[in-house]
């Protein structure tokens, strides 16, 4: 397959940056995305230029790091999975291609296609645990849990913090990832005695990093690689009027 | 964490958002109730119109909590939408969206030319200020009050006022198909069960108050009530 | 000069050993503890549990790690469980079989003292785990569910769903944000470790690149803990993550840190074939599918029909044929050197005649479509993904893949390498699994490790070791850190002024394909003398005309990758050395040479019950061995039988 992109170039976070234009043949539909995009960068090594930076890790999609903005979509076309594991199989001969980086406040672009999304972890460290110390634990199963507790709580927790909800919101807004946070800890009873301060704390932090406000447009659930979905807000927005209204702390 | 805090806060200003459209909406739909008894012919329209004068300063009283509320609802808008677009300084070349439609997206556009609406009606219909030399303030011969029904047909005697009317009635429906859905979400009541239902209601509601709006400067233009 | 192993293994029963060591170790006063800083490197199961433990005792702790968060660690990416012997489903397990069976796994190629450890605080990670709130699957009563995993006889693994390694990972993250937050720990995301710097004997710093700035900075502390994973990336396909690298072992290694059994690796029987040239990484489905799912291939040699049109009587179902009483469960090693007898043997499957059917035909038909769907639906979704194949209709495709090394550096029992003040946790080091690491046991010593060990141990020896006055501390601005750095520079500055021709790319492929046809699955003296002939020839090819583009102060992920196989390219002869040494077959490591009528591998017990463990002796020269004798007064070394 041949197949031309439009890729966004920036050398770094103060560049201004834009779209430059590339063809590479020899593309099978075999290749993962970032396969082809290695091979878009084994040419430009090549040819002595700047190959394009584009973040990636585990290429198995559960460890976040991939990002991409493909033809408008975050993580691409195809349904619930990163683009790691999107294959060119979803493209065709000829086509052309837009790749763009995350675009967020709270996600400066750091080069290319790569931006710094330590404003999650900021949040996390805003409260997105249970305080507990290592080998202050009771036995596992002193404390039962329903099982759909539980699964609820796995499916919120399926969260792999790669950002694609803010990318592709229209607010630029993190409502889901925080929410996937809160509600994966609200729904376990380990969860319950920071349950309030957690969500008042992290929706703090949010804010103060600039994520937008969510105005429930739903394009987050429809792009997260892990489906999940936003009910998680609806539950988030309940525990953090109970944390405003009626916590005293 | 102080109440003003709260409302500044992403959520907060969306729970605002939420009550106070809660309460315009219900005012929407009995506004538009009211109004329909204009099919009952002049006499019940009248006879409504003069009970609600009659209410003195409790009218007042309603017009202030309207008026604030209505103020609530767009300083929280505004602080939602400041939020927003600070969020993205520097926005996509290309971007599609998957599920969201029309109506979620247009919301601002939708919410100016509802206010504007707003402002205009009033002047229309409430203080006369606009186009409406001749029948404002006509009283009834036999004392019961302003002849609110003859306002309302000499009102949408001229075209383009109907239109004015009808195009903001389309505006404000579309800006409830999605606002009536997404309060719920936002004030939490969405969940598994009753996802389906509630995405449904907002704008099922919203299409009622559609035809019940459209329903009178459409009849009073073509005559079928005089 | 030979290394003084003293395994610092206790005295006293089996049983008694941990509990009286721990008795016996120093503490350092409450007070104190804020007085000593500790560096972790990485921060992964191994890295976020040292960082964080170690952070709520009271200590001063910097970590470090190469992702842009410290969530994104390789540890994410185990699929199966968790290995503990709480006997909840009351099958007979315990402590003392979990033990056995971690021993007998490994081959008995392991310490006997670190293994009953790691079964012994196994119990408390899990709950450990619950309590930081980690969804494990639960049954309806409420209670946690277990599974039998890998072969085990019991069921003892917990699980999520089939993402038990992100979820652990997930609950140590959390917990290391907490420290974060609180300021005892000092998080370094975007920063690879490059050189370890030591003083007076002892490990007291390391010199660390910023990969967005470039930038080399210095970090000095009272003790550095290497928690970086494994070295699989040395293979170039592996299902390791892209950056998975041995730069920070190799570094102590090269800095007079012993390495042990490098040869041992572990080959993963259940991955998707590699499908092309342009294949980056390969990708293992959980071997949890073997559990419903049977392996075969066309009794015909080179048959190319569709799996679906060659009738039952014309399947060779090997592992069952083989190993009747475990059939499909046998573990990982056993089942990978099948697959390759198989394929080798012209049976093969596929386009590249390099893969073996795993057909669930026989699960569906008995259980339903719906069962299959709800135990390995992510699984089968994601093989679905990736081979544009449908295998609730045909067999999945499989073929093993370079996983997991059991070598690292060498440990005692205190995890300490032969460098004072170096301890070394996770699959980094050697200790716990022997020559194979069973199903679910990576995650439980990664967290045991940083959870339950290092926390005393490293107490133990800032206790001794530490010094607590600030004027007696050594700082950046010592001697050693002038010198190391400039080494780091020097290196960096050789890698950017070559100017070459050829992507890194290029020669990590090659290695890799060099690696494993000679130090894979089946080695031969004669396949490793042809490697560690071939190697160096890489290795000088790469110094002369490697092509990195851009600049050294800026975001260069050519200089990362460059880097890393610079590293990988040192390392490999290592591997070779102990591979060509060790005549024998154990666990991972088969050497075609040492098999029995039968095609099993075979031990040698007379000669080499024991670590073998490397001392650097200079690029290009061969290292030099020690061995550690292993000494099994609990176990009767036996040969594994699946059969």
């Amino acid at each position: 397959m041949r197949i031309t992109l439009h890729v966004w170039r920036q050398k770094n976070s103060t560049d201004t940056g834009g779209m430059k234009e590339y063809t590479v043949d020899g593309v099978s539909e075999d290749m993962s995305f970032l396969e082809m995009l290695d091979l878009v960068n084994e040419n430009l090594i090549n040819e002595g230029k700047e190959p394009i930076a584009f973040d990636h890790d585990c290429r198995e999609g559960i460890c976040g790091t991939c990002s991409l903005m493909i033809n408008g979509i975050a993580h691409g076309p195809d349904a619930a999975i990163t683009t790691c594991q999107l294959h060119m199989r979803s493209f065709k001969d000829g086509d052309a291609i837009h790749i763009e980086p995350w675009r967020s406040l709270a996600f400066p672009v750091v080069r290319d296609l790569v931006v710094d999304r330590s404003s999650f972890d900021r949040i996390v460290q805003a409260g997105g645990y249970v305080s507990i110390n290592a080998g202050a634990a009771q036995d596992a199963n002193c404390l039962p849990i329903p099982k759909p507790d539980s699964d609820t709580s796995m499916d919120a927790a399926a969260c792999i913090g790669c950002g694609a909800c803010v990318a592709s919101c229209p607010n630029g807004s993190a409502m889901l990832f925080v929410s996937a946070k809160i509600g994966h800890l609200a729904h376990l009873p380990q969860g319950q005695p920071e349950r309030y301060k957690r969500a008042r704390d992290m929706v703090a932090q949010m804010d103060a990093e600039g994520f937008g406000a969510c105005s429930n447009h739903y394009e987050c659930e429809a792009v997260c690689p892990k489906e999940i979905p936003v009910k998680f807000i609806a539950k988030m927005n309940r525990d953090f009027f109970k944390a405003t209204m009626c916590s005293e702390s | 964490m102080s109440l003003g805090t709260t409302m500044k806060s992403s959520i907060g200003a969306k729970a605002l958002m939420a009550i106070t459209g809660i309460i315009l909406v219900l005012f929407v739909i009995g506004h538009m109730v009211g109004n329909l008894q204009v099919f009952l012919g002049p006499d019940a329209l009248n006879q409504y119109a003069h009970t609600l004068q009659s209410l003195g300063p409790i009218l007042w009283i309603i017009r202030l909590v309207l008026l604030t509320t209505l103020v609530a609802h767009i300083w929280s808008a505004a602080v939602v939408v400041r939020m927003s677009v600070a969020a993205r300084p520097v926005d996509y070349q290309k971007r599609k969206d998957l599920t969201t439609g029309f109506a979620a997206r247009t919301m601002l556009v939708s919410g100016i030319v509802v206010a504007l609406f707003i402002v205009y009606h009033v002047l229309h219909f409430t203080t006369g200020t606009i186009d409406m030399a001749e029948s404002y303030g006509q009283m009834l011969p036999d004392g019961g009050g302003h002849d609110v029904y003859k306002m309302v047909i000499e009102g949408f005697q001229h075209p383009l006022t109907t239109i004015v009317y009808c195009l903001a009635t389309v505006v404000l429906c579309l800006h409830l198909s999605h606002g009536i859905s997404s309060l719920m979400q936002t004030l939490g009541f969405r969940n598994d069960s009753n996802a389906a239902r509630i995405d449904k209601v907002g704008p099922v509601l919203a299409i009622i108050i559609l035809i019940g709006n459209l329903s009178m400067p459409i009849a009073a233009l073509t005559g079928l009530i005089k | 000069m030979a290394f003084n192993l003293d395994s610092k293994v206790p005295e006293g029963p089996l049983a008694e050993k941990w509990t009286n060591h721990r008795f016996n170790l120093k503490l350092v006063n409450p007070a104190n503890k804020r007085k000593f800083k500790v560096i972790v490197v990485g921060s992964g199961l191994a890295g976020a549990s040292a960082a964080s433990s170690l952070g709520e005792m009271g200590y001063n702790v910097d970590c470090f790690c190469y992702q842009d968060s410290s969530r994104r660690a390789h540890s994410i990416a185990a699929q199966g469980g968790i290995n503990a012997a709480k006997n909840y489903p009351n099958d007979g397990d315990s402590v003392r079989r979990l033990f056995y069976d971690t021993i007998k796994g490994g081959d008995y190629r392991a310490r006997e003292a670190n293994v009953y450890r790691l079964a012994e605080v196994a119990n408390d990670i899990i709950d450990q785990c619950v309590a930081q709130g980690v969804p494990f699957a639960r049954e309806y009563g409420g209670l946690l569910d277990n599974r039998s995993f890998g072969g085990a006889q019991v069921s003892r693994t917990f699980y999520a769903r089939g993402q038990t390694g992100q979820q652990l990972l997930i609950g140590a993250y959390q917990s290391l944000s907490r420290q974060i937050a609180q300021g005892s720990v000092k998080m370094h995301v975007r920063s690879e470790m490059l050189d370890l710097v030591m003083v007076d004997g002892h490990a007291r710093g390391i010199v660390v690149r910023n990969l967005v700035t470039g930038e080399i900075t210095r970090h000095a502390a009272d003790a550095v803990l290497i928690c970086t994973g494994g070295y699989g990336n040395v293979f170039y396909l592996s299902t390791n993550a892209m950056g998975c690298n041995v730069t920070a072992a190799l570094q102590a290694y090269k800095r007079g840190a012993g390495f042990a059994n490098p040869c041992y690796t572990q080959i993963h029987p259940t991955c998707i074939p590699v499908a092309s040239d342009h294949q980056s990484k390969l990708t293992l489905m959980s071997e949890s599918l073997r559990n419903d799912g049977r392996v075969w291939v066309p009794k015909k040699k080179d048959d190319d029909r569709a799996p679906n049109d060659i009738p039952e009587e014309e399947r060779d179902y090997y592992l069952e044929r083989r190993y009747p009483s475990f059939g499909n469960l046998v573990p990982r090693d056993v089942a990978s050197r099948a697959a390759k007898e198989r394929c080798d043997a012209g049976h093969g499957v596929g386009t590249t005649k390099l893969a073996v059917y795993l057909d669930f035909a026989d699960a569906i038909s008995r259980l339903g479509e719906d069962v299959i769907r709800a135990r390995y639906g992510n699984l089968f979704q994601m093989y679905e993904k990736i081979t544009a194949e449908n295998p609730y209709k045909v067999p999945m495709r499989i073929f093993p893949a370079v996983h997991y090394t059991m070598g690292g550096l060498w440990v005692d029992y205190n995890l300490q390498t032969t460098i004072p003040g170096l301890f070394c946790l996770g699959e980094a080091n050697f200790s716990d699994h022997g020559a194979n690491r069973l199903g679910a046991s990576a995650l439980m010593q990664g967290l045991a490790d940083g959870y339950f060990v290092a926390p005393y141990t490293v107490s133990d020896y800032l206790a001794n070791h530490g010094a607590m006055d600030a004027d007696k501390k050594v700082t950046t601005s010592h001697a050693e850190f002038d010198k190391v750095e400039g080494e780091v520079r020097a290196r960096i500055d050789k890698l950017m002024a070559i100017k070459g021709t050829k992507s890194v790319d290029h020669f990590h492929k090659r290695l890799g394909l060099i690696m494993w046809e000679n130090c894979g699955m089946g080695r031969t003296a004669e396949g490793l003398k042809q490697a560690l002939v071939e190697i160096p020839k890489v290795r000088e090819e790469f110094w002369k005309d490697v092509r990195i583009p851009g600049d050294v102060a800026e975001f260069n992920p050519e200089l990362e990758k460059a880097s890393r196989v610079a590293d990988f390219l040192d390392f490999a002869e290592t591997m070779c050395h102990d591979a060509l040494t060790r005549e024998e077959s154990c666990g991972g490591h088969y050497r075609e040479e040492h098999q029995n009528e039968e095609g099993e591998a075979q031990r040698d017990d007379v000669n080499f019950v024991n670590a073998s463990v490397w001392e650097y002796m200079g690029e290009g020269a061969a290292p030099e061995l020690t061995k550690e004798e292993l000494i099994f007064e609990n176990v009767k070394l036996t040969t594994r039988s699946y059969k």
